[in-house]
């Protein structure tokens, strides 16, 4: 099985970016693993953060594609020793009474929080990088799961250095 | 100054250079035409049959000129009729603004009357698409779009307008248009390094595709592949753009491509990729194509480097820099073995029979290359008079060959030979298509008639889908699965319903005689050639397959 590669894009907030950033892949068979959006500290900016699977050429094409659009200010591939992954799990469990001391054992080891609890449900959140959710989820996999949502995950690096990006000033190929 | 919306987007169309627009009105268009009727010393307003064919035109204006084509929609239809022809600019790298005016704010969003959400639609086969919400951003957007279409790798740009802000009233001011953005220049050591790679290559071929006429780089290619003495072949995009005959010219490569350039391809140990995507009608798979070479890529577009193929080395810019810059760092090498190892594969070549009496696709065609001129421009459909035309028309002109090379689009070439003869009223216009394709788009013989462009229309007529029906020949055992309809049309009766002066040519002679003076004529032209659907375009590199099995011969039956 091929890695899974980590891009990071600075993109302009503008109605349509995430629909052509989206399009971009559907149309070039580029694989979609995981895909986060959110606003940065500048307003007219946005970061996505995408994970893909693909082999060194794919990988390549996927960066020198996503730098074509208008929009898209900057793209990097995260490197996984530098930069801070987290991904968010929300997991509904169906319980009985003899589980509960079972499911909060292991939460309590994978610093999971219960954030609900209803006779015969729970709630757990966790936070984490994606290995980490992906063992959490084998653990628990005797309980039946009612309802299973990951965010996908959003990446940081280490250190004082931004993620550099230059407004567009002109439109280059 | 304080003026509406659609008074600015016609002062921006001015500030852009614009002085022919191919449009066609509609409600959501009215302020904008409106505010053309006031300018219409400026700019000169082109009513195609249908907004497809404003389209085709704007991409043959275009082509002609290197200018950015500008076409123009009403919503809804209007906007979807262009879908087709922004895709195929946008395959070939033309340079496009295409605008389109969208219901009013208010109604978007609701299903209104005429509205799509065509910026959405229009994404994935343009360069750029705007969605203009708000007037304030109407005049850096449309500045942007010429901007984005005209540099870099060129392509066609999307502006959609709503209907309000075309009325609404904003300040404009004036400015002059922006200069192009030069594209990057790539270092003394990259050109060095690939200086290298030539000099030790015993066996080099040069490939060049249609970056040579989007970067107007024909004479500094000449020039470079005199210099080293490289033989040359070019993809369908760069046709008419090295002289045919020329001693190092390895003519057209690819599926229908000869057998010198195609072999020599396949032995080559270096192949220069120049100004061409290597698509897959050209390299028809990563490992099979150019198997023992080494390939360099010359490109403004930085994905195209080891799309399609292993790339082993690359400079990245505009061809005209890059060859510019390159030649003082190449010379001359004696590669006589080589050449001899060239010149017998040249005489493997394909050769079109010319004994019968029945009149032959190729004579055509040289006929057209023959008496047209080289100030001539030749538009193509799609399918095998396409390739015929490329392979023996022969003229030479770097903008003056123009097919759908990259989407295959029938019915392109009555429209892009309506803008190219705006663009250049006093050229011979030579629109060669086929009965399949002018059924696609014959309605623009209307806008030839009304505006009296002499284009002269060709139309080889098998009375069958030639390309696709040979495609059946070769892979489907001669099951001619709905490739045969034919049609009952009476061209020279439906010519002249248009307006048309209709010629029929049974010979070369007759071919020859009615070009003659269908070349006089100051109305356009229809000279129906019928011709034997048993006609293949040879040769022929059956996909997948490699040199060794070219298809040499016109016989019946399949692979």
């Amino acid at each position: 099985m091929m890695d899974k590669t980590m891009i990071a894009l600075m993109v302009e907030n503008n109605a349509g970016v995430l629909s052509r950033v989206a399009m971009l892949f559907g149309r070039r068979g580029f694989n979609i693993d995981s895909l986060t959006v959110s606003a940065t500290e500048d307003p007219d900016i946005s970061r996505i953060t995408i994970t893909t699977t693909g082999d060194e050429n794919v990988i390549k094409q996927i960066i020198l594609q996503t730098k074509k659009l208008v929009e898209v200010l900057a793209v990097r591939v995260e490197d996984p020793l530098v930069a801070i992954q987290r991904e968010l799990l929300l997991l509904k469990l169906r319980t009985t009474e003899n589980d509960l001391t079972g499911i909060s054992a292991i939460c309590s080891i994978y610093e999971a929080a219960i954030v609900d609890l209803s006779e015969n449900s729970l709630i757990i959140e966790l936070t984490g990088k994606p290995g980490k959710i992906d063992a959490f989820l084998a653990v628990l996999k005797k309980y039946e799961i009612i309802e299973q949502c990951r965010t996908g995950v959003t990446t940081i690096e280490r250190g004082e250095d931004a993620f550099t990006y230059q407004n567009r000033e002109s439109h280059r190929s | 100054m304080k003026m509406t919306g659609a008074e600015m987007i016609v002062e921006l169309l001015i500030e852009q250079g614009v002085t022919d627009l191919f449009g066609y009105p509609g409600g959501a268009t009215l302020h904008i035409h409106d505010a053309l009727y006031n300018r219409r010393d400026k700019i000169t307003h082109y009513l195609p049959a249908d907004e497809r064919g404003a389209a085709h035109a704007a991409d043959g204006y275009a082509r002609a000129t290197g200018k950015v084509g500008v076409c123009l929609a009403t919503s809804g239809p209007g906007a979807t009729n262009l879908v087709t022809g922004i895709a195929t600019a946008f395959l070939d790298s033309v340079p496009m603004v295409a605008i389109t005016a969208n219901v009013g704010t208010d109604l978007i969003g609701k299903d209104s009357f005429q509205e799509v959400y065509i910026s959405g639609i229009a994404g994935p086969i343009a360069k750029h698409t705007y969605a203009v919400r708000d007037i304030d951003r109407l005049a850096q957007t449309i500045r942007a779009a010429f901007e984005i279409a005209d540099s870099g790798r060129k392509g066609p740009v999307l502006v959609d307008i709503p209907k309000n802000i075309t009325a609404a009233l904003c300040e404009f001011e004036p400015r002059q248009a922006a200069e192009p953005v030069p594209a990057e220049v790539p270092d003394p050591a990259q050109l060095k390094a690939i200086a290298a790679m030539i000099e030790r290559s015993r066996c080099p071929v040069l490939c060049f595709g249609g970056g040579v006429v989007s970067s107007g780089a024909s004479e500094e290619l000449k020039q470079f592949i005199e210099k080293t003495g490289i033989p040359t072949c070019h993809t369908i995009m760069a046709t008419g753009v090295i002289a045919f005959g020329h001693d190092l010219d390895l003519g057209m490569t690819g599926m229908h491509g000869s057998v010198a350039a195609n072999t020599s391809i396949a032995h080559a140990d270096l192949l220069i990729a120049a100004g061409t995507r290597l698509s897959d009608r050209v390299a028809q798979g990563r490992k099979t194509f150019a198997p023992k070479a080494q390939i360099i890529q010359f490109d403004i577009d930085p994905s195209e480097i080891g799309k399609s193929v292993d790339s082993g080395g690359s400079l990245i810019g505009d061809l005209r820099s890059i060859l510019q810059e390159l030649m003082p760092l190449v010379k001359n090498k004696d590669r006589s073995k080589w050449m001899a190892d060239i010149r017998r594969w040249k005489e493997k070549d394909y050769f079109p029979d010319n004994t019968g009496d029945k009149l032959m696709p190729h004579q055509i065609m040289e006929v057209i290359g023959e008496l047209a001129g080289p100030e001539s421009i030749i538009t193509t459909d799609v399918g095998q008079h396409q390739i015929w035309a490329a392979q023996y028309c022969k003229t030479t002109r770097p903008r003056g060959f123009m097919t759908s090379g990259g989407l295959g689009t029938m019915g392109f070439g009555y429209g892009a030979a309506v803008g190219a003869q705006v663009a250049f009223p006093s050229a011979s216009v030579i629109h060669i298509t086929g009965d399949g394709s002018l059924h696609m788009n014959m309605c623009e013989a209307a806008t030839a008639v009304s505006y009296g462009l002499p284009i002269i229309t060709i139309i080889l007529d098998n009375a069958v889908l030639g390309m696709v029906r040979q495609l059946q020949w070769a892979y489907h055992k001669e099951r001619y699965m709905a490739t045969e309809p034919y049609r009952k049309t009476d061209y020279e009766t439906v010519g002249k319903g248009f307006g048309v002066q209709t010629y029929r040519a049974d010979t070369s002679e007759a071919f020859r005689d009615a070009f003659a003076r269908a070349l006089k004529n100051t109305g356009p032209s229809w000279i129906v050639c019928p011709i034997d659907k048993k006609e293949k375009v040879l040769p022929m590199m059956p996909a997948g397959k490699g040199v060794e099995d070219i298809i040499l011969t016109q016989e019946e039956g399949g692979l």
